[in-house]
């Protein structure tokens, strides 16, 4: 099979993107774990890229490595005894896990055999700013009501959290 | 006379090559990487650009370090490395050299993997943000359309190797100097982030080049473009100043409180891995700023006014601060303000630090981006006229600002009419 050096750049992430999730999925350490998300999120970062994505992957890479990733490590952290911990898998969850998983895997195969032409890995093409597009979109278009949503989500948690952290709240 | 025909003859390699000088490069002085098979071939070629720009870079801080002792010297009335090469010019060469042959201590209760591998997610992150960087027109190794937004992505993951080195060196003083980081660099980034889409919102691009572009001429130069920008810059400067961990903002590695911080437990050349990114991430955000607010590698006068090519424009650029010298001048400027700051001013409080960021950044933060807004409803095309009314806004500001300032300073400086003085005059 003959491999340009963009299709051979793809499997490095593919492999790297699997690889670390199933670490993710499997070690016992919870810091280890948390860690080896941080991989998994960047290099599905380095997919999105491959997908002329390149607002996507940045915002992929700001979100999810710099802020939720640092919000799960603050938690384990702080949290005594959370760093010994062994995670552990009971039996009676192995089997709905898997129906889950199932699910999901199917729904994924179904998206992944839906989707028209998707090996479309031309990194080097010079290309059209995607943040025009991305903008008129939640702006103008069909996502306006979502974003609107989500902003005042985000409102909700952002008044919530300051009322938690007040004083006379807590001392109640 | 040959320094300046080679002068010359590098910037014209610089300004007539196309986009990406550092490949231009390689097929000049190296063409032999084109003949290996395909795959491989490129590969080789992607591989050299990265080692030259690695190579370059890491030459910043072997200045900076010598400056910061310097400068720090001459603050504190000493004279600072004297005694290796003229000045103690090579002194941090010395000290590199001295690093390399230290011993490479690894806690025996620490995480040894993690431990290896934080210093080189901090290195390789705080290198990578140059890429996106522009210091000429076409000085640039890969220009992003998300420029300025990978650079925060990018610097974002610092984050991550800091957390894993304090918490991999199973020490107090580590995991307490990461958690302390990780609060003020998330918190902190929020001002910066706000900072930078203030210019966005004018420029209507992420494009570091773009940014630059519109920036022709002292007037044009985005810091005066509108009085909410002026005051971005500030906010912005002073965030990145806490976002790279420096004096007064230096809480993660407070000497008094927590040896030094997250990498307490390392040394030799780990050590110096993270010293070398620490100074790389000054000039990195330094770099940002020029670019962002300064106009970035153009100058005072308008560039149509100035010969382009040739030693005289070359040097006609740099004096106008404009050109590769011109962003090195101006980025040096801001690096030579970070070093003052930090051997002048007292370190901060936890609660001062964040009050700082939370209360009052934040919301400067928000109302210059209203502020920007209205400006652009009103000025949709930049003219003289905006340029004006801004540029006398400002002065009108800063009048009031050190009148108010001024007037309570040498209120609260002058002492109240005290009895000390009295009795101490009476007697």
């Amino acid at each position: 099979m003959e491999l340009n050096p963009q299709q051979l750049v793809f499997y490095l992430f593919a492999l790297l993107t699997i690889g670390s999730a199933v670490v993710v999925v499997t070690i016992r350490n919870i810091v280890y774990a948390a860690f080896a998300l941080m991989v998994t999120l960047f290099s599905v970062a380095g997919l999105y890229v491959f997908l002329q994505a390149d607002f996507l992957a940045a915002t992929q890479v700001i979100v999810y490595v710099g802020g939720i990733l640092v919000l799960i490590l603050f938690g384990v952290m702080m949290t005594s005894g959370s760093l010994d911990l062994k995670l552990k898998l009971e039996r009676g969850q192995l089997f709905w896990g898997g129906v889950v998983s199932l699910i999901i895997f199917g729904l994924l195969l179904s998206v992944i055999t839906n989707t028209p032409q998707w090996d479309n890995v031309d990194v080097g093409a010079s290309q059209e700013p995607t943040t025009h597009k991305i903008g008129e979109m939640i702006m103008k278009e069909e996502f306006l009501l979502p974003f609107e949503i989500a902003s005042i989500l985000l409102l909700v948690a952002l008044i919530g959290a300051a009322l938690i952290s007040r004083k006379e709240v807590r001392d109640e | 006379m040959l320094l300046g025909l080679q002068v010359e003859n590098l910037h014209q390699f610089f300004v007539q090559s196309s986009d990406n000088w550092a490949q231009r490069f390689v097929q000049n002085h190296a063409p032999f990487l084109e003949h290996l098979p395909a795959p491989l071939g490129e590969l080789a070629i992607m591989l050299a650009c990265c080692v030259i720009f690695v190579a370059v870079v890491p030459l910043l801080p072997l200045g900076l370090v010598l400056a910061e002792r310097k400068v720090s010297a001459h603050i504190q009335d000493r004279v600072g490395p004297m005694r290796v090469g003229p000045h103690g010019t090579l002194q941090t060469l010395a000290d590199g050299v001295k690093l390399i042959f230290k011993e490479d201590h690894i806690p025996r209760e620490g995480d040894k993997f993690l431990f290896v591998v934080s210093p080189y997610i901090i290195f390789a992150c705080s290198f990578a943000v140059f890429a996106a960087i522009p210091f000429d027109r076409s000085i640039l190794v890969s220009n992003l359309n998300i420029g300025i937004f990978y650079i925060m992505a990018i610097s974002s993951v610092i984050v991550m190797g800091v957390i894993m080195a304090g918490w991999a060196s199973n020490s107090k003083w580590s995991l307490l100097g990461a958690m302390r980081s990780a609060a003020q660099i998330v918190s902190y980034e929020i001002p910066l982030g706000l900072g930078i889409l203030t210019v966005v919102m004018l420029v209507q691009s992420l494009n570091m080049q773009e940014i630059v572009n519109g920036q022709d001429g002292i007037a044009n130069w985005l810091i005066f473009r509108t009085p909410f920008t002026f005051i971005a810059f500030f906010v912005f400067f002073i965030s990145s100043i806490a976002e790279v961990n420096r004096t007064p903002f230096d809480l993660p590695e407070a000497e008094s409180e927590l040896v030094a911080g997250f990498h307490t437990e390392y040394s030799g050349m780990r050590f110096a891995l993270f010293f070398i990114a620490e100074y790389a991430n000054m000039f990195a955000v330094s770099a940002i700023a020029a670019t962002l607010f300064l106009g970035g590698w153009h100058g005072i006068v308008p560039s149509g006014m100035l010969p382009e090519a040739g030693l005289l424009g070359f040097v006609l650029r740099a004096i106008t601060l404009g050109g590769l010298l011109g962003v090195a001048i101006k980025t040096l400027c801001l690096v030579f303000v970070m070093m003052w700051l930090r051997w002048t001013l007292p370190r901060l409080r936890v609660d001062q630090l964040m009050n700082l960021c939370w209360k009052y950044f934040i919301p400067i933060s928000f109302f210059n981006i209203l502020g920007v807004g209205i400006w652009g409803l009103i000025f949709p095309q930049d003219s003289r006229l905006s340029i004006i009314i801004s540029i006398a806004a400002i002065i009108l500001g800063l009048i009031l600002v050190f009148g108010v300032l001024g007037r309570s300073l040498s209120k609260s400086t002058t002492p109240p009419s005290s009895p000390d003085r009295q009795i101490s005059a009476t007697t």
